[in-house]
């Protein structure tokens, strides 16, 4: 190949490069063997301790569900997981007609008219969300309402920082407020009152930003009937493993007004000159490889493979199975809650409030009862004090349909010994 | 062939998958919840059964090209083979089945793992420390931009502007704009190349950071590279790399030696993690010591031989997303590390720009070679030539479609006309490579004989070229009310 380009060696093609910057060779290992990578890499993963779902009672954004077959058989297929961003619609119409159910999936969750291609995950589409508002109202506030999971707090501040938008925690919007942003169920897995908060913003003139977990959607309203203007999520639950924390999928869907403010992919449908249906990326102008510095969003590469792996998941269920999930789900939880509020010492942190699936309980020792737990092969409730100063001793507990009645019962026998 | 939608397929009477029951005597949550509260109409998600939502999906695979069927010569994407060896990697239990909050000893493994990657990136890349937190290229570029906006304002200085060389990527002036830049733009040389009298009409001590990309979107070396960080450096500004073009480079020479202060990586490009139809990828920042204590939270630090997240980082510029990565992106490039090794990541940058000079030479004379230079990794033609046939590079890029290629990119860089942007990468054999080359010969020859053929082009696939502009006013229409088809859903009969 040297010699059909034309020259003798290696170096000939790499003059441009200063000479005093040419490394001899890089200080890491010679390379191995797929064997011994893989030996390598095992023993990486099994110095980590799995808690087998059915034992794992701890959520806070992440959850272990039941995921279907199907979802893998599909996301492992190359056509889809090697395929590049489908800027040639021609070439990539499974991926674009994937994306496109899942844009009508997630409007149909959400109840809302339009939903974007996907975002990196639920906090940095929670920020976005934000951003939105921002832009749409021209205003420099974002309220955030009630106990909104602090990471996407994080992220939130992170993004705000930024654009010189203030983050401030309230329920009392005002003039300068862009959003009022909460989360239903919120970090702790209580319920709020998202018609009230959605009024109030729309009184001072502010967007409603509405962060939901998709599967309890299948029982509670969903922000567009109560009115919110955008709704931002984390699809996790959707047929993803926890994995650590990623790849995960968020997701925003927002009222047709806010649809030019969305940021990232948009896929629409389309025909060509035979008037065959096919789809394409769309509305490209809000992107920024056309719009650079005016972008509606920096994102480019997205999470599309964990929005297919959400279609399939949410179109094996449907809404019956997604139901079903839920119940199952929030019937196993308030049995657990009655349970553990006859332990001695332990109540409801928030005895007034309604909750799902996952309930905070106020806790006597609540690190040595985590420990406990933990020595017995059961991975139990998140120590949300961490976070929250005000909320020591608190475990949340969460429950789905791998916690079967019996791992309850180990749970429950593990607290009372 | 097409394929309907699910939501077209729905049939009311399928069977729902068989769940658990709830084993529990607690009442259903309509009994508990107040009314209000309770949806008021189920969401209209399709019914279908398992055999048939497996066909749907397997056809809907058969639509797509693909890196495991075509060449992907996308310049600046770095399509190359994604070795399976990765993919088993990811799928072991011991990493799928952790949840984010497990106490940190049960979870020495993973920290282990990220630390090692972040310690083989630093090296690759010449810097000290490495955040993996980032999930994309872009939200890898804003990291770092926000560490270097935290970096100024701790040392009292307000600086405003970020410079971006004209032949840049995209997403360098959007994530500028978005950490609340002003976006200043820096012309390129007709070679391509940073023009340094620009460069140095435009710095100030407003300017926070120059953001460039080596070798520049033209294939080529910025060969003043040096020149440029000690320009930049003299009036207290930072310099950033856009790491779209390591694949160039690795273990050849690095970002950190040329004077780059913080560099961003793709693991979805040098690092072999699949792309997934978009993502998900990986975009971690590497920085020199002076911006490390920035970084986003938690970092992984060892103490006495255990690792641990440290969440107290008193000048961190907070989170930029969840958690800690996509973790599962990072097991995957750490996977391909340890199998290259050094030697093969040496390699591999070697393979890449011999790969990229050889096609280089196979389409010249086909197509215009703007600059004449060897190139590294990739190189950029323009399909000027076949203008006077009414040929534009589109329609090269849809014949190459048609002869089941993809495409590469066109119309980037913006500073050659009618381009065409050819990134081979090392994973193709020289027979790929010849094909390819005889492709182009094809499509050259069709623009002489019958320019009209091409025009029709891609004739063989699922969908001919699409109403893209259609589609775009008939969304229009929906926003306006003048329509009730939103376009950018599925919407059934009343």
């Amino acid at each position: 190949m040297l010699a059909a380009i034309g020259v003798e060696s290696m170096d000939d093609l790499l003059v441009d490069i200063p000479q005093s910057l040419r490394i001899k060779s890089l200080q890491l290992p010679a390379g191995l063997s797929e064997f011994e990578t893989m030996a390598q890499i095992g023993s990486l993963a099994a110095r980590n301790r799995v808690f087998p779902d059915r034992l794992t009672f701890r959520g806070g954004g992440v959850y272990r569900r039941f995921i279907p077959a199907a979802v893998a058989a599909v996301t492992s297929k190359p056509e889809f997981y090697t395929a590049y961003t489908p800027y040639q619609p021609e070439a990539s119409q499974g991926t674009l007609q994937a994306i496109y159910e899942f844009q009508t999936l997630i409007s149909e969750l959400t109840a809302l008219d339009v939903a974007n291609a996907s975002m990196y995950d639920g906090a940095t589409a929670l920020a976005e969300a934000a951003m939105m508002a921002h832009i749409h109202t021209g205003r420099n506030e974002v309220l955030v309402a009630g106990y909104l999971h602090p990471e996407y707090m994080e992220v939130l501040r992170s993004f705000s920082d930024g654009r010189g938008i203030k983050v401030r925690k309230g329920t009392e919007p005002s003039s300068k407020t862009a959003a009022v942003v909460f989360q239903q169920p919120d970090f702790l897995g209580l319920l709020v009152d998202a018609a009230s908060l959605t009024q109030a913003a729309h009184k001072a003139g502010a967007l409603a930003v509405a962060c939901v977990d998709p599967i309890s959607l299948a029982i509670l309203a969903p922000p567009g009937e109560y009115g919110a203007d955008i709704a931002a999520g984390e699809g996790q639950q959707l047929g993803l493993t926890p994995s650590y924390g990623g790849p995960h999928v968020g997701f925003i869907a927002c009222k047709k007004e806010l649809v030019r403010r969305l940021p990232g992919r948009l896929v629409g449908s389309s025909t060509d000159s035979q008037g065959r249906r096919g789809f394409v990326l769309t509305l490209t102008a809000r992107e920024q490889h056309i719009r650079r510095e005016r972008a509606t969003s920096n994102i480019c590469t997205n999470h599309s493979l964990c929005a297919l792996a959400a279609s399939v998941y949410m179109t094996y269920m449907g809404a019956e199975g997604l139901r079903q999930v839920a119940d199952v789900s929030f019937k196993r939880a308030h049995s657990l809650s009655e349970r553990l509020v006859a332990l001695p010492g332990w109540e409801l942190a928030f005895p007034d409030r309604h909750f799902l699936n996952e309930f905070p309980m106020r806790v006597p020792k609540a690190p040595a009862v985590v420990r406990k737990l933990a020595r017995k092969g059961i991975l139990g409730g998140l120590d949300v004090h961490r976070w929250f100063r005000e909320l020591k001793g608190v475990l949340t507990f969460t429950c789905t349909e791998v916690n079967d009645a019996r791992a309850i019962d180990e749970l429950v026998a593990v607290l009372s010994s | 062939m097409t394929e309907l939608l699910s939501f077209e397929k729905s049939r009311p009477n399928a069977h729902g998958p068989r769940l658990p029951d709830a084993e529990v005597s607690t009442p259903e949550p309509g009994a508990i919840l107040p009314p209000g509260m309770l949806r008021s109409t189920p969401p209209g998600l399709p019914r279908l059964s398992e055999p048939e939502i497996m066909r749907h999906y397997s056809r809907l695979a058969s639509l797509n090209y693909s890196i495991s069927e075509q060449f992907y010569p996308l310049g600046s994407c770095t399509m190359k083979y994604n070795p399976v060896a990765n993919e088993a990697a990811a799928a072991l239990h011991g990493f799928t089945d952790l949840h984010p909050y497990q106490d940190e000893e049960t979870v020495q493994g993973a920290l282990s793992l990220m630390w090692r990657l972040e310690q083989a990136l630093c090296e690759v890349v010449g810097v000290d420390r490495v955040t993996l937190q980032p999930a994309a290229g872009a939200h890898g570029e804003w990291t770092a931009l926000r560490m270097i906006h935290a970096f100024h304002r701790s040392r009292g200085e307000a600086r405003t502007q970020v410079l971006v060389p004209d032949s840049a990527h995209g997403t360098n002036p959007a994530s500028a704009a978005l950490n609340g830049f002003e976006v200043v733009e820096v012309k390129s040389g007709p070679d391509g190349r940073i023009s340094l009298a620009d460069l140095d009409s435009k710095l100030s001590p407003k300017v926070a950071a120059l953001m460039l990309t080596n070798p520049n979107t033209l294939g080529l070396f910025e060969n003043e590279i040096l020149d440029v960080a000690e320009l930049v450096h003299a009036t207290g500004a930072k310099l950033y790399y856009d790491g779209a073009n390591l694949n160039a480079f690795m273990g050849i020479c690095r970002p950190g030696d040329m004077g780059f202060d913080a560099v961003h990586m793709n693991l979805h490009k040098t690092f072999t993690t699949p792309h997934g139809g978009g993502g998900p990828g990986a975009g971690p920042v590497g920085v020199k010591a002076d911006l490390a204590p920035f970084l986003p939270t938690p970092t992984v630090e060892r103490t006495n031989g255990q690792l641990k997240l440290d969440h107290k980082r008193p000048q961190s510029i907070g989170r930029v997303r969840s958690f800690y990565g996509n973790f599962g992106m990072l097991v995957r490039a750490y996977t391909y590390i340890v199998a290259m090794g050094g030697d093969g990541l040496t390699q591999a940058s070697m393979d890449a720009v011999l790969s990229a000079n050889y096609l280089c030479k196979q389409v010249e004379g086909l197509l215009d070679i703007p600059h004449a230079r060897p190139c590294m990794h990739e190189f950029v033609a323009s399909a000027r030539n076949l203008a006077p046939a009414g040929i534009k590079a589109l329609d090269v890029a849809k014949g190459l479609l048609e002869r089941d290629f993809y495409a590469p990119t066109i119309y980037f860089p913006l500073v050659v006309p009618e381009a065409i942007m050819v990134e081979p990468t090392e994973t193709e054999s020289k027979a790929t490579l010849d094909a390819f080359a005889a492709a182009i010969r094809d499509i050259v020859k069709l623009a002489a004989d019958d320019p009209a053929a091409l025009h029709d082009a891609p004739r063989n696939l699922p969908v001919g070229r699409l109403d893209e502009v259609g589609t775009a006013r008939r969304i229009n229409a929906y926003l306006l009310g003048q329509s009730e088809d939103p376009i950018l859903r599925w919407k059934g009969p009343d």
